[in-house]
């Protein structure tokens, strides 16, 4: 249960970045979570509505867009969706020597800022 | 990747990634890990290792699968050629930190309270603890725990899982994050094979190759010795390694 963390790791992120931009809100924040980055995204929607509490991101929306896994073969080349996250075997050749290509990412991809003439505070005490 | 804010935008640049948002709105386009911080602390701790040319390890595991053990055999059996130092994570207590201490190795607790794992930050106190001019070998003990630790790099070398025998040979394919992240699987406790034979040594190995991961998987046994020998040798490539590398970038 590290979400705690992450969202914690989120809002300071967001809060810098609503600062930067002279916004006071932070509307809605969208991340984009692979089976294999080790987090859940539903844990995640739960830490970050106790954790937004008290940041320029109070009112803000969580949306998790979940990843799928690929893999690339080092033997044959093929490229394709694994079976599961514990089964990374070529879907084609069925070698278990891959490279995953997608599948661990844990990235903030963007946040929607609500304009207005008071700068977001940084440097909040959650930080 | 710009380290301040967090985000790549510029008020020249601004203008092209702000489309469609409704009037009072910005959308800004970030695509930066939510780890970026801990990251960052992390290359901060490769870079204190890496001017003492001190090799760093990170074993993770379960909740008694027997870290501390193997770190006391450890020092047991390189204490005499390498100078080691240990970082213990638990929730609380000193208790492990005590039992390396009392092996002559110094040792830092981390105590996280209630925190399920180590992470950068945390290390880079600790880093702080220790006379790192006086480290050839830096074991960190994570907490017990095969979920949370995976996710953050602490700035190690290496990565080292350990699953024990009274575990089951599963444990690979129930927590593939933590696993597919090792440099190094030990089954460790090996000489409950005996005793416990529902643990097929091979099975581990399929689960960790499925994992994509070419990791070697050994057996090992802190009271019996059994395998401790191959893990030194392993420890001590490493350190060699972290050297010649220190003394390349000086050069």
């Amino acid at each position: 249960m590290h979400e705690l963390a992450l969202c914690r790791a989120l809002l300071a992120q967001a809060e810098r970045i609503a600062a930067a931009h002279g916004a006071h809100a932070v509307r809605r924040v969208e991340l984009r979570v692979g089976p294999l980055s080790g987090a859940v995204p539903e844990l995640l929607r739960e830490a970050f509505a106790v954790a937004r509490a008290g940041t320029c991101a109070q009112e803000a929306e969580l949306v998790v867009h979940e990843g799928a896994i690929e893999v690339e073969c080092e033997a044959c080349g093929a490229r394709g969706p694994a079976a599961a996250p514990n089964r990374l075997h070529c879907p084609a050749c069925g070698g278990w020597r891959t490279r995953l290509v997608a599948g661990d990412e844990l990235l903030i991809e963007r946040v929607e800022l609500a304009l207005a003439p008071r700068a977001c505070e940084e440097g909040a005490e959650h930080v | 990747m710009c380290e301040h804010c967090g985000c790549t935008v510029t008020g020249g640049n601004a203008h092209l990634l702000e489309a469609g948002a409704p009037e009072g709105r910005r959308t800004v386009e970030v695509l930066e890990g939510l780890l970026a911080a801990n990251d960052r602390a992390a290359a901060h701790n490769r870079a204190h290792l890496a001017r003492h040319g001190v090799a760093a390890v990170n074993l993770m595991s379960a909740p008694g699968s027997g870290k501390t053990a193997l770190l006391e055999a450890t020092v047991e059996a390189l204490a005499g050629e390498f100078r080691i130092a240990v970082i213990e994570g638990d929730l609380a207590t000193e208790n492990d930190a005590e039992r390396i201490r009392a092996r002559g190795v110094p040792a830092v607790q981390i105590a996280t309270g209630t925190a399920c794992h180590l992470d950068a930050h945390l290390v880079h106190r600790a880093l702080h603890r220790l006379d790192l001019g006086a480290v050839d070998l830096l074991l960190i003990e994570n907490v017990g725990n095969l979920v949370c630790p995976a996710a953050f790099d602490l700035g190690q070398h290496r990565s080292v899982a350990l699953v024990s025998v009274p575990e089951g040979d599963d444990k690979p394919a129930k927590y593939p994050v933590l696993f597919r992240a090792a440099d190094l699987v030990l089954v460790s406790k090996c000489d409950l094979l005996g005793v416990l034979d529902g643990f097929d040594p091979a099975a581990v190995e399929r689960h960790v190759r499925a994992l994509a991961s070419a990791a070697p998987v050994w057996r090992v046994s802190a009271r019996t010795g059994e395998g401790l020998g191959r893990w030194c040798d392993w420890l001590r490539a490493l350190v060699a390694g972290v050297r010649a590398g220190a003394a390349a970038s000086v050069t």
